[in-house]
C-alpha cells in the first residue's frame, strides 16, 4: 500500500529525514518510534502533504501512484489520514460542519451521494456514541476549548468518519490519562481490519501496550535503525533510546532490512 | 497638496439656493439659520485631501471632483417592489419606511400599528408636525464644525426618518429604514438625514439599510443622530449594500443618558469608497455602548471605519468589535478613538480590531486612538492583522476539503463571529448568504444550518 523509498527531507536547510524506507501492506499496523528530535512526526506530516517540508530525494508510492505529485487534500480523498499530535482549534466552524464536509467531499470524489443533514447527524451520533463523545462537542467549534483527551477523541471519531485506507497515528498518545488512552485505543483497534493500514507514531511504548502493532521501527536520527516485532518495543522500555542509540552506532549493521 | 480641496464649492451653493428656493419658503428661522450656517461652515472647510489626518487613508478626490446632480423629490427615480423586496430580509415582519434617491416614498413603505405617542415618520413631515422636538434635537449630536460632509448633511437635510420614543414605549417589532438608490444614468447625490429620539425606560430595534439597485456611480452622504434619554433600549443594524461604484459617507452620533443601552452592528458589503464615522458619547453614569462592525472589500473598494467613543461621565462600560475581510486589491482602515473625560473615573472601555487579508495586494490600516484623561480606568485595545492560519488551512485540506473551499470556510467562519452577534434572525441569515455570495462561492451551503 505504502512505500517510501530513500526518503530525504529538509526543512529551512537542515536534514530531517536521511533516508527512510519502509514499505507497508493493507491490514499491517506499524509503529514508529524514537525520541524526540528523530524525526518521526516529520515522517507522518510528509506522508499527509504539509509542504513546510522540503523532500530532497526519495519517493512514495501509495497505491501504485506518486503520493508526494497530490495535494494533501487529494490525499485524503484518495484515503490517507493524519490523526493531528497537535489538532489545530478552529473558531466558528462546528464540528459537525467540519466532519461532514470532509466526509461529502471523500464521497463525492468516489462517486457516492452526499449525505444530507438528517443522515448525517444520525450516523455522526453513532460514530460518537462509540467514542464516547458526548454529542454537545458535535455542535461545538472544532476542538475550540477542548480538553487534551477530547482533542484526541475528536481526532479518532474523524476518522471512523473518513474510513481512510491509511491512517497514520502521530503521537495520539501524547497528554492521555490511562482512561483516555484506553478509549482512544479501543477506537483505533475497532477500525483494524484487512483492508486498512495503521501507522503508530510514538515516543513510549505505553499505547503499543492497547494497540499491538505487527511490526515496530526505531527512527534515530533520520533513520529507521532497527524494525522487529513487538518484542521490540519491550526490548526498547528495557534498555532505552539511549542503549540502542549505542548500539547502534558501535555495530554499524546494516538495519534497514524490509519488512 | 492643499488640505482641502474647493474647486466644486460653487456646484454645492448653486445647488443649495436652488434647493432653499424649492422646500424652504415654509421653513421655520432657525432651521433656515441652521442650514445657512451649514453651508457656510462647507464653503469655509471644503473637502478633506488625505493632508488632513482624518482622512490620511482615505482618498475622497473622486468625490471632491464630481459633478453632483441634487435633485428635488420629483427627480427621485422609480424604483420596483422587487427592489424592496430584495432588502426586506426574507420578509421581516418590520415598521418599513422606504425612501428612494433619499425621499420618502409612502407607496413602497408599510407602517404597522405602534404605541401611543410613538412617532414614526418621514423627517420631510416631521418638518412640518414636530417642529419643537426637532428644534430641541437636530444637529445636536452630529457636529458639523469640523466635518465638511456632515455639514453638507446639515445644509441639504430635508428627509429620512424621524423616530419617536415617549416615555416607557416599547416596539416590539424592528424599524426597517431601507434607502434605495434607483437606476439613474447621471451621478446624483442624496443626504438621507435620520433623527432616533429615544425617551426614558423606551426601547426598539432599528435598521439602517442603504442599498443600490443598478452598478451605478452615485453618492450617499448620510447622517443619523441618537438621543438616548436615561434607561432606553435601542439595538441598532446597519447594512450597508451600495452600489459597487457608489460612494458611501455616513456619520452616526449616539447621545447616551444615564443607564442607556445602545448596540450597534454595522456591516458593510457594497459601495467603491465607504467612510463610516460612528461615535458615541456616554453622557451619564452606567451607561452600556456597543459598536460592531464587520466589513467585507474585494476588487477596489476602500472601506473606512472611524469610530469615536466619548466616556464623558463615570460608570461607563464600551465595547467596540470590527472585524475586515480584504481580498483582491480592497483597502481598509480602521481608525478607533476613545476618550475617557477627566470626570470619567471606573471606565471599561475595550476595542477590538481584525483584519483579515486574503490576497497580496489587499491593505490595512489600523490605529487604535486613546486619550485618557481619568486615572482609575480600564481600556484595553488590540489589532490583528493576519492571513490565514496555515495550520488550519492543513487541517482541512487533510480531511478531504480542497484549498479553496478550505480558504472560504476559514474566512467565513472568520466573519461570522459578528454575524452570529445579529440578534434579529432573518437580518442574520441575510448576512451570513451575502457573505457567502460576496466570497463567490455556493459550495458553503449548509454552514450556517448546523
Amino acid at each position: 500500500m505504502l512505500e517510501i523509498k530513500n526518503l530525504h527531507v529538509e526543512v529551512e536547510g537542515t536534514e530531517i529525514l536521511k533516508g527512510v524506507n519502509l514499505n507497508i501492506k493493507a491490514g499491517e499496523v506499524h509503529a514508529i518510534m524514537g525520541p524526540n528530535g528523530s524525526g518521526k512526526s516529520t515522517l507522518a506530516q510528509v506522508i499527509s502533504g504539509r509542504d513546510v517540508y522540503d523532500v530532497t530525494n526519495g519517493e512514495i508510492s501509495y497505491l501504485g501512484k506518486d503520493l508526494l505529485d497530490m495535494e494533501p487534500d487529494e490525499r485524503a480523498r484518495e484515503g490517507v489520514f493524519m490523526a493531528f499530535q497537535y489538532p489545530v482549534e478552529i473558531p466558528g466552524v462546528t464540528n459537525s460542519y467540519f466532519l461532514k464536509t470532509g466526509l461529502n467531499e471523500i464521497r463525492k470524489h468516489h462517486g457516492l451521494e452526499t449525505l444530507d443533514a438528517a443522515d448525517f447527524l444520525k450516523f455522526i451520533k453513532e460514530k460518537a456514541k462509540l467514542l464516547d463523545i458526548e454529542p454537545d462537542m458535535l455542535n461545538r467549534s472544532v476542538n475550540e476549548g477542548f480538553s487534551g483527551g477530547e482533542k484526541k477523541r475528536n481526532e479518532i471519531l474523524q476518522m471512523a468518519v473518513l474510513e481512510p485506507k491509511l491512517a497514520i497515528m502521530d503521537e495520539t498518545d501524547s497528554g492521555l490519562d490511562i482512561d483516555a488512552l484506553r478509549i482512544v485505543a479501543d477506537g483505533v483497534n475497532r477500525l483494524r481490519n484487512e483492508d486498512r493500514a495503521i501507522i503508530i507514531v510514538t515516543h513510549y511504548q505505553r499505547l503499543l501496550n492497547y494497540i499491538v502493532p505487527d511490526y515496530i521501527h526505531i527512527l534515530l536520527n533520520g533513520k529507521i535503525v532497527k524494525s522487529g516485532d513487538k518484542q521490540l518495543a519491550f526490548e526498547l522500555e528495557e534498555k532505552g533510546y539511549d542503549q540502542i542509540k549505542a548500539d547502534y552506532s558501535s555495530i554499524k549493521t546494516k538495519l534497514e532490512e524490509t519488512v | 497638496m492643499a488640505l482641502a480641496i474647493k474647486e466644486n464649492n460653487q456646484l454645492y451653493i448653486t445647488s443649495f439656493e436652488e434647493f432653499e428656493k424649492n422646500i424652504n419658503g415654509e421653513a421655520k428661522n432657525w432651521l433656515k439659520d441652521l442650514r445657512r450656517q451649514a453651508l457656510t461652515r462647507f464653503d469655509e472647510l471644503g473637502f478633506p485631501t488625505t493632508r488632513h489626518e482624518e482622512w490620511k487613508y482615505t482618498n475622497i478626490s473622486p468625490i471632491a471632483k464630481e459633478n453632483f446632480i441634487h435633485g428635488t423629490e420629483s427627480d427621485a427615480g422609480l424604483v420596483q417592489k422587487d427592489a424592496v423586496k430584495k432588502f426586506d430580509y426574507d420578509g421581516l415582519d418590520a415598521h418599513t419606511l422606504v425612501f428612494v434617491d433619499g425621499h420618502f416614498n409612502a407607496d413602497l413603505s408599510l407602517i404597522g400599528d405602534l404605541p401611543e405617542g410613538v412617532k414614526v415618520k418621514s423627517l420631510a413631515e416631521a418638518f412640518q408636525t414636530d417642529t419643537d422636538l426637532l428644534e430641541q434635537h437636530l444637529a445636536r449630536y452630529a457636529p458639523f464644525q469640523d466635518d465638511s460632509f456632515t455639514a453638507l448633511s446639515t445644509a441639504f437635510m430635508n428627509d429620512g426618518a424621524y423616530i419617536y420614543l415617549p416615555e416607557n414605549a416599547v416596539i416590539e417589532k424592528p424599524i426597517h429604514l431601507l434607502f434605495l438608490a434607483s437606476d439613474r444614468n447621471e451621478p446624483f447625490i442624496t443626504y438621507p438625514r435620520n433623527l432616533i429620539i429615544a425617551g426614558k425606560h423606551s426601547k426598539a430595534t432599528i435598521i439602517e439599510t442603504y442599498a443600490g439597485t443598478s452598478d451605478n456611480r452615485y453618492f450617499t452622504n448620510c447622517v443619523t443622530e441618537v438621543f438616548c434619554d436615561e434607561n432606553a433600549y435601542i439595538e441598532h443594524f446597519k447594512v450597508q449594500e451600495e452600489s459597487s461604484n457608489a460612494y458611501h459617507i455616513s456619520t452616526t452620533r449616539v447621545n447616551q443618558l444615564a443607564n442607556s443601552n445602545f448596540v450597534s452592528n454595522a456591516l458593510d458589503f457594497g459601495g467603491l469608497i465607504v467612510r463610516n464615522n460612528p461615535g458615541a458619547i456616554l453622557n451619564g453614569e452606567g451607561v452600556e455602548s456597543t459598536l460592531n462592525g464587520l466589513y467585507l472589500g474585494t476588487g477596489r473598494q476602500l472601506i473606512d471605519n472611524h469610530t469615536t467613543i466619548d466616556h464623558a461621565k463615570p460608570h461607563c462600560n464600551s465595547h467596540e468589535l470590527y472585524k475586515g475581510v480584504l481580498d483582491g486589491s480592497a483597502r481598509g482602515v480602521f481608525n478607533g478613538k476613545i476618550f475617557v473625560r477627566l470626570d470619567a473615573q471606573k471606565t471599561d472601555a475595550k476595542q477590538t480590531n481584525q483584519a483579515l487579508l486574503l490576497s497580496n495586494t489587499a491593505t490595512i490600516d489600523t490605529k487604535p486612538q486613546l486619550e485618557i484623561f481619568a486615572d482609575d480606568v480600564k481600556c484595553t485595545h488590540g489589532a490583528t492583522i493576519g492571513q490565514l492560519d496555515q495550520d488550519a488551512m492543513f487541517y482541512l485540506q487533510t480531511r478531504g476539503i480542497e484549498r479553496d473551499m478550505a480558504r472560504d470556510i476559514l474566512t467565513y467562519a472568520f466573519a461570522s463571529d459578528i454575524i452570529d452577534r445579529i440578534t434579529i434572525k432573518e437580518l442574520r441569515d441575510y448576512c451570513h448568504h451575502r457573505v457567502l455570495v460576496k466570497l463567490q462561492q455556493d459550495r458553503l451551503e449548509g454552514i450556517d444550518k448546523e
